[in-house]
């Protein structure tokens, strides 16, 4: 279970999302003593590039991500979506349950 | 008039797309799926996302409700956990053959509300029946837990079940059929039909939903949105029956104010089921907008 004040370390692969539309796919890995590295690719970008960049690093935040390389392909992904996708691949990556319930 | 559940629609869980646009096609019911429509390498992925969306999401009036996993997989718990929290209207049950079934779920969502700080009660169980054995407790189901709002039959696994398949007439589900039906009678809850899984057979969906409104049912589980008017449509009131429902309800007052115990329209005799079928008839015409409120108000 993953706390807000716990750090998270990345240390596998972690992928979630598809290419559909309104989706997004999030890849991260590790990047150890890096802090976050975020590429984004989105067919809306020039108008929701910011937003999509500031809802993925606050997730990564919430979570207690300091350090990760993190792909984002979107396809017009709501916030909500974002949020999903971010917090699958973080569980994913250090096999922990992200559960947003218990990240208060 | 308890809410309207003609159409319930299904939308898969993983799907963001499906989801941002659940609610434009008018459906009563919106149910998100994290059961069969997912696969199992995406069980965790389809759960975040349906909770994030419910807890972001305004479907207006719109009935929501959850599929979940039943708590005899390993994702059951999980899905319990993220969807009791997310507040949907409802979570509906798969699979359910017992009334243990109903009230582990009634327990474990008791326990979720408690941690969560939510009132006791708040989420709403449905529960799908798709097995011989889950036909044969029906009552026993429908009447597990106070937070049942409908039980529903769930077609295709029930007639593997039962080492048959579906055919067009549905006479393999008849039996089925009736015993929701008079179990959710009985209870005092909804009764849900099964989806029709040929979408573009539109002749073959519309003879069964008339068969199942015939039947009793008060709705019908969709897999397309297309489905959704043709179900409304059957489900609506006509201009004739809602004129009828007025004369014998009129009838029926005037019987009233003179006194007398029998009524009789058009040389036959109205009782009292008659006249309670006529009420239901105007309250539908008023919640499918076939009539104007206020000239209904001197009715209902």
């Amino acid at each position: 279970m993953l706390m807000l004040q716990e750090r998270v370390k990345i240390e596998e692969v972690g992928i979630a999302g598809t290419c559909e539309s309104s989706d997004i796919t999030i890849h991260i890995e590790k990047n150890d003593g890096r802090g976050i590295e975020l590429e984004l690719r989105s067919t809306v970008e020039n108008q929701f590039g910011k937003q999509i960049k500031k809802v993925i690093l606050e997730t990564l935040q919430e979570l207690g991500v300091e350090d990760a390389l993190v792909v984002a392909k979107d396809k017009g992904a709501l916030d909500c979506t974002i949020r999903a996708r971010v917090r699958t691949a973080v569980s994913r990556a250090t096999h922990h349950d992200c559960f947003p319930w218990e990240a208060k | 008039m308890n809410r309207l559940r003609r159409s319930m629609l299904y939308v898969p869980g993983n799907n963001p797309g499906m989801i941002r646009d659940a609610n434009i096609y008018g459906a009563d019911s919106i149910m998100f799926d994290l059961e069969d429509s997912v696969s199992l390498h995406e069980k965790d992925s389809a759960r975040l996302l349906v909770y994030e969306a419910l807890k972001t999401m305004d479907y207006g009036r719109t009935e929501i409700l959850v599929r979940v996993n039943g708590l005899d997989t390993p994702y059951g718990k999980d899905d319990f956990e993220a969807i009791v929290r997310a507040k949907p209207d409802a979570i509906r049950l798969p699979k359910t053959e017992k009334p243990e079934d109903v009230k582990e779920a009634d327990q474990l969502i008791t326990q979720i509300e408690r941690a969560a700080g939510m009132v006791s009660g708040t989420i709403k169980l449905m529960a799908a029946i798709e097995s011989a054995l889950g036909v044969i407790n029906a009552y026993k189901i429908a009447t597990a837990s106070k937070r049942l709002i409908g039980i529903a039959i769930g077609a295709e696994d029930f007639v593997t079940d039962l080492k048959t398949t579906r055919s067009k007439e549905g006479i393999e589900l008849l039996a089925a059929r009736s015993q929701i039906l008079f179990a959710a009678r009985a209870a005092g809850i909804d009764a849900l039909d099964t989806v029709f899984s040929d979408v573009d057979d539109e002749e073959g969906f519309i003879q069964e939903v008339k068969l199942i409104k015939q039947l009793g049912f008060d709705g019908k589980s969709l897999i397309n949105p297309r489905q959704i008017n043709l179900v409304h449509e059957i489900y609506s009131p006509t201009g004739t029956e809602i004129k009828k429902s007025i004369t014998i309800i009129e009838a029926a007052k005037e019987a009233e104010r003179k006194g007398s115990g029998v009524i009789s329209l058009n040389g036959k005799m109205i009782d009292k089921p008659i006249i309670e079928r006529a009420y239901r008839v105007l309250e539908l015409a008023k919640a499918v907008n076939r009539v104007c409120v206020e000239e209904m108000l001197q009715y209902v």
